[in-house]
């Protein structure tokens, strides 16, 4: 009974082993030169150490005499999800014991003089909030200049009202707002008899107690600068000067919004007492605030209420620029990639290990896997120490760095190991095709490396072809390193050269991932074919 | 063995390997058509539109750079992967005087190459441009020889492939394996610049500018907004000089001390 079990043992065993045991043979052939060990502690130290550059930009610039100034407001509130909010407009608010519902006719909605004047993003009308706070949860019922109606909620929260009897931007318009319990319903109306629902939305956990009442606040303008009128879209990435580089987005010019509402009505629990007005965020300034007559308030506010973009908001640092490193790490790791094929090539080794494993592809597959898999562990000590150490300088230095959450930064790290896990994989694939080093190397940093230099404000190219790039480039992995993301109801300069990437993360690796795919496929039959 | 000899050898040398050509070819290829690409998108809608006429046309040096870069790499690193090298120093055992004729023979093919590619961008340049916005209206003239800006961009950039070149070559004699070289060409040329992101708007960053070699080096294309440029033209190109003499030296004296 036992004899058969004991000669079908070792069959098994010696096919099994076979390809283990040709994942041994690469992994010695790769820790035993002593070059490729060293470039990839290489690649690690520069990954991890060029985050120990970051430094202070939080709204710091360089004085004309070359002094660095520390940056004034280098924090922003956090709202109830924990993301960076904006949260600066003026207030006039009443108490609001429980459920209850606001009325308002809003005569006019007008900016401020000459570069104060109107942005798209400009809004005034009716909010619930729990308190006056900067970065309480609310929700609101906005008239924007050049976004129609919408109800807006806890920073992010966004939805267009159907298009109802009110159309005109100009025209008087009645809104009102009814709170009941956690949902919160606008209504807006052109002659305050017929209304139609703007939108309800839920704000689980807002206190029976609120305050509710007028608003209005107006965004900085979008970019100003005289380098890039009108031309934010494709000159973006030229006009970034050097204060940009650094996330210390230049922010343009300070803007007004001034709201007038009369037929003011109250139903519900309002405690008697008279209007009052808050300056919520943002410094006071004495061309904001509210004056009230005859029925009439008239409120004028400047900020915003929104996501924090540090683009526009200025001085915080999203946590991808601690992996930056990752380029450098990146240029190393193709070099020892490229060789880890090529250096067999060249000294003739190729032949002795087809002689001992005829099949070419189990090889391939073989380097690939011990190469991929020795660049993902070093790529994540690499980024993780990156992360750890420049979050931690970035905030000695008093620096702002954008709560990402930690799903979003385990991405961003996991996510660099993996670009450079697979980047290592392209240049092997290449190195194979080509088999020659150098070719290799040019070839795989032109296309990961050259484009995201385009696309940073270092370029000369305009943004359009910058983004076209890190589409269709390998470069397009990059994106996985992405934590900030883009709002619609935030106008900022969304460039790759402010840290946003055409393509959402996934999608940008997945880009990389498929021009491996094709390589090592045309690498394959290119080994099956040639002689070694 | 003369110096004229060594420079025959290795003009010989270079000539004779059949990547020389198609390199030389795609540096010229490479630069125009991607400055072409450049030209296509470039838009001038007004007056101070902050884009360079003669760096937007001449951007295809970016890439074509890293060629020159190659073929400089493989020209010293080629012997020693071949083993080559110890026929060379046999034959010629003044050390000094192989990388000095290597280093004529390389930049003088870089700069035949070098001309045709910057005078066909700007060629282009000149034709495509106006039609985007880039007029005399909006303070963007036509890409012109009269030009004294436009010259120094011109010539410029043909000097600046050339100590690319030169650098390429030091580093190359200084780390011997072709990939590593040409690895350490590339960091030093993309990557100090993107460095400058992480110092923020820092005077640490300011510096850094001045003292890569691609950004300063290429300050040598403006021809407009001279003031907002971290190192003058000519004094940009210095430094690159500067880059490239260090890295002959050092690759020189490991070629002189090391065994081959």
């Amino acid at each position: 009974m036992t004899a058969p079990t004991t000669t079908r043992q070792p069959r098994v065993r010696a096919r099994r082993a076979g390809f283990g045991a040709l994942l041994r043979a690469e992994w010695t052939k790769f820790r035993t030169v002593r070059g490729w060990t060293i470039g990839m502690i290489v690649a690690v130290l520069v990954t991890a150490g060029i985050a120990l550059l970051d430094h202070s930009s939080c709204g710091g610039v360089t004085a004309p005499g070359g002094a660095d100034v520390p940056g004034t407001g280098c924090s922003a509130p956090v709202g109830p999800d924990g993301k960076a909010v904006t949260d600066a407009f003026s207030f006039v608010h009443r108490r609001l014991d429980g459920d209850g519902d606001i009325t308002v006719r809003m005569a006019s909605l007008i900016g401020g003089r000459g570069p104060a004047g109107l942005q798209p993003w400009s809004k005034a009308g009716l909010i619930v909030k729990a308190g006056t706070r900067p970065g309480s949860a609310y929700a609101a019922l906005i008239v924007t200049a050049g976004h129609g109606v919408r109800m807006q909620y806890d920073y992010t929260g966004d939805i267009k009202a159907p298009p109802g009897a009110v159309t005109a931007a100009a025209a008087p318009r009645w809104l009102r707002l009814v709170r009941s319990g956690d949902a919160i319903t606008g209504y807006q109306s052109a002659d305050g008899v017929r209304w139609s629902a703007a939108g309800t939305v839920r704000l689980h956990g807002l206190p029976p107690t609120v305050q509710a009442g007028m608003f209005a606040t107006s965004p900085a303008s979008a970019q100003g600068g005289s380098t890039q009128d009108g031309s934010t879209q494709d000159g973006s990435a030229q006009g970034g000067s050097a204060q940009s580089l650094g996330g210390s987005g230049g922010s343009g010019a300070r803007t007004l919004a001034t709201a007038r509402f009369d037929h003011i009505g109250l139903r519900g629990a309002w405690p008697p007492g008279a209007w009052t007005g808050t300056q919520v965020g943002g410094r006071p300034s004495p061309d904001t605030g509210f004056r009230q007559a005859a029925g009439t308030v008239t409120v004028t506010g400047s900020g915003d209420i929104a996501p924090y973009v540090p683009a526009v908001d200025g001085g915080g640092v999203a946590v991808e620029r601690t992996l930056l490193g990752a380029f450098g790490g990146l240029i190393a790791v193709i070099v020892v990639a490229a060789l880890f094929m090529t250096a067999e090539h060249r000294r003739g080794l190729l032949r002795v290990t087809f002689t001992a494993v005829p099949g070419r592809g189990r090889v391939l597959a073989a380097k690939a896997i011990v190469i991929g898999s020795v660049t993902f562990v070093a790529g994540l000590a690499g980024s993780t120490a990156a992360v750890l150490l420049g979050e931690r300088l970035l905030r000695s230095n008093g620096d702002f760095v954008l709560p990402a959450g930690t799903f979003t930064e385990i991405r961003a790290v996991a996510g660099t190991a993996a670009l450079l896990a697979v980047a290592a994989v392209l240049a092997l694939a290449v190195g194979t095709i080509l088999r020659h080093g150098a070719g290799a190397v040019t070839a795989v940093v032109t296309v990961m490396v050259v484009p995201y230099f385009f696309a940073s404000p270092l370029s000369v190219l305009p943004a359009g072809v910058a983004d076209w790039l890190l589409r269709v480039t390998p470069a397009a992995a990059f994106a996985v390193q992405q934590t900030t993301p883009r709002y619609p109801q935030v106008s900022a300069p969304y460039t790759p050269g402010n840290g946003y990437f055409p393509l959402p993360p996934w999608a940008g690796f997945a880009v990389l991932c498929g021009y491996t795919v094709l390589a090592l496929g045309l690498a394959t039959v290119l080994l099956r074919r040639r002689d070694a | 063995m003369s110096m004229r000899e060594t420079l025959h050898a290795e003009w010989t040398k270079l000539r004779t390997v059949p990547s020389t050509f198609w390199l030389l070819l795609a540096v010229i290829v490479v630069t125009v058509a991607l400055g072409l690409v450049a030209d296509a998108v470039a838009r001038c809608p007004s007056a101070g539109c902050g884009l360079d006429p003669a760096r937007t046309s001449l951007a295809g040096v970016y890439l074509g750079q890293a060629i020159v870069a190659v073929l400089a790499v493989v020209a010293v690193s080629g012997e020693y992967g071949s083993g080559l090298i110890r026929v060379t120093l046999t034959a010629m055992p003044r050390r000094a005087g192989v990388l000095a004729a290597k280093a004529v023979t390389v930049t003088g093919a870089t700069l035949s190459a070098g001309v045709p590619a910057v005078l066909g961008s700007l060629l282009a340049g000149r034709l495509v441009l106006p039609g985007h916005g880039f007029t005399a209206a909006h303070g963007r003239p036509p890409l012109s020889p009269d030009d004294g800006a436009v010259l120094r961009a011109a010539a410029g950039t043909v000097l600046y492939l050339g100590l690319i070149a030169l650098l390429s070559l030091g580093v190359a004699a200084a780390v011997r394996d072709a990939a590593a070289a040409i690895g350490t060409v590339l960091g030093l040329l993309y990557l100090l610049p993107l460095l400058t992101t992480v110092l923020g708007g820092s005077r640490l960053a300011r510096h850094l500018e001045r003292l890569s070699p691609m950004t300063a080096g290429l300050a040598v294309q403006a021809t407009t907004g001279l003031r907002g440029l971290p190192i003058a033209p000519w004094a940009g190109l210095g430094v690159l000089a500067a880059w490239a003499t260090a890295a002959l030296l050092i690759g020189g004296l490991l070629l002189h001390f090391r065994d081959a």
